[in-house]
């Protein structure tokens, strides 16, 4: 199965609908909880993960058929690792208020499990420019999802959406919800809804 | 004194799980049982101890002299990795009860954010070795104290109706943003 040639645009939408991510798979939930206080700070942390997500994926399919079985799993993390020293560089020097934002979380994209599940379900099986397209649209998948819980959470908890006051001065702030308790909460409440949605669509289906 | 205000702290006001978001996946993805809940808790503080204990040394002593520190990364995940092949193997031959016990949990450890967090927070905040230690054992403590927490609710919701749609992952979030709430009743607890 190494070479069959995967159709390229049904691998990239896979990762946005079919599999996303975080509403599908419910994977790397430390980061999609933690940086979504805010619609921009959400974007960063998926552009960021894109990023890295493109990178390894590319460099590890590239190189699927050197490296051995046995110790594929370091060096998957290695590879990734690189990326991710390469993005937070690149960060702290062009945008320093992100890189404060992102704090810890941005480090931590090394152990986010989007990253090495991808690696290992899709980029040593497949390909070069299959693999590319998988971590895109898994990437873009993870940076839709984490800009939604971003946008309502900042809605809901300063009234506005990135940055820009939407709700009016009236509007009385839920702080609940850019506090950690609101990240579950929120998270919580947009899968069942999104489970609900496709359950009738399956139902309509039959 | 000081040193007992930090424990406290690290285990209720700025718990890994609920202040944090450190260890979520684990915390969401092992917390169906209680007894298993608590094998991972036990793993997790043990790799954290240790971990937090050479990161800080290969920091100070290694990394900083040699104006390395962009390598930070990929020094500390390759030391957690080391050091979890190590624990196993160790714990295969000295305390086999324990590593039955503990069984496929120790492996899945080195992709547990919350350890990698512990690491890098503690040079961030500049923690000196005691602090880091103890930082690292006491939040892994309150990890455990989380999934702990967490796994008694889920084995009373096996026998509740909830409605389909809300079934697994969207009401265990729900209940974690509940718990949440509660531990934010600690703020103000312990002022350092």
């Amino acid at each position: 199965m190494s070479d069959k040639k995967p159709n390229v645009g049904k691998v990239f939408l896979n990762g946005i609908i079919n599999e996303n991510p975080t509403f599908r798979l419910v994977l790397g939930t430390c980061p999609t909880l933690a940086v979504t206080t805010s619609a921009i700070n959400g974007l960063g942390m998926g552009a960021a993960a894109t990023f890295v997500l493109l990178g390894s994926n590319v460099v590890i399919s590239a190189l699927r058929k050197v490296i051995p079985d046995k110790v594929r799993i370091p060096a998957f993390i290695v590879v990734i690792c690189m990326f991710v020293t390469i993005i937070q560089l690149v960060m702290q020097a062009f945008l320093p208020s992100l890189y404060e934002a992102l704090g810890i979380f941005l480090p931590l994209i090394v152990v986010n499990c989007i990253i090495l599940g991808r690696a290992e379900a899709f980029a040593s099986k497949n390909p070069v420019v299959a693999s590319a397209f998988d971590g895109l649209g898994m990437g873009v998948g993870f940076t839709l999802a984490l800009t939604l819980i971003g946008c309502i959470r900042e809605l809901l908890g300063n009234g506005s959406v990135f940055g820009i006051n939407i709700l009016g001065a009236s509007y009385q702030p839920m702080l609940l919800m850019i506090l950690p308790a609101g990240g579950f909460l929120v998270f919580g409440t947009l899968l069942g809804i999104i489970n609900a949605l496709t359950n009738r669509k399956k139902g309509d289906a039959k | 004194m000081n040193v007992i205000l930090f424990m406290i702290s690290c285990i209720l006001t700025n718990n890994f799980i609920f202040n944090k978001f450190l260890g979520c996946c684990p915390f969401l993805g092992v917390s169906s049982k209680v007894e298993t809940a608590a094998s991972m808790g036990i793993a997790v503080t043990f790799v954290m101890t240790i971990a937090s204990l050479f990161a800080w040394m290969v920091n100070a002593w290694v990394l900083v002299p040699l104006q390395l520190e962009y390598m930070q990364t990929i020094a500390f995940i390759l030391i957690i990795a080391g050091l979890v092949q190590f624990v196993e193997m160790f714990m295969k031959k000295s305390m086999p009860a324990l590593y039955s016990a503990l069984g496929i949990y120790l492996p899945l450890i080195t992709t547990n954010c919350a350890v990698l967090g512990v690491a890098t927070l503690n040079v961030k905040e500049g923690y000196n070795l005691l602090f880091s230690v103890l930082n690292g054992t006491f939040s892994a403590l309150g990890f455990l104290l989380a999934i702990v927490l967490m796994a008694g609710v889920r084995e009373r919701l096996e026998s509740s109706k909830i409605p389909k749609c809300m079934k697994g992952f969207p009401i265990s979030l729900v209940i974690a943003g509940l718990m949440a709430m509660a531990f934010m009743g600690f703020n103000g607890l312990v002022k350092l």
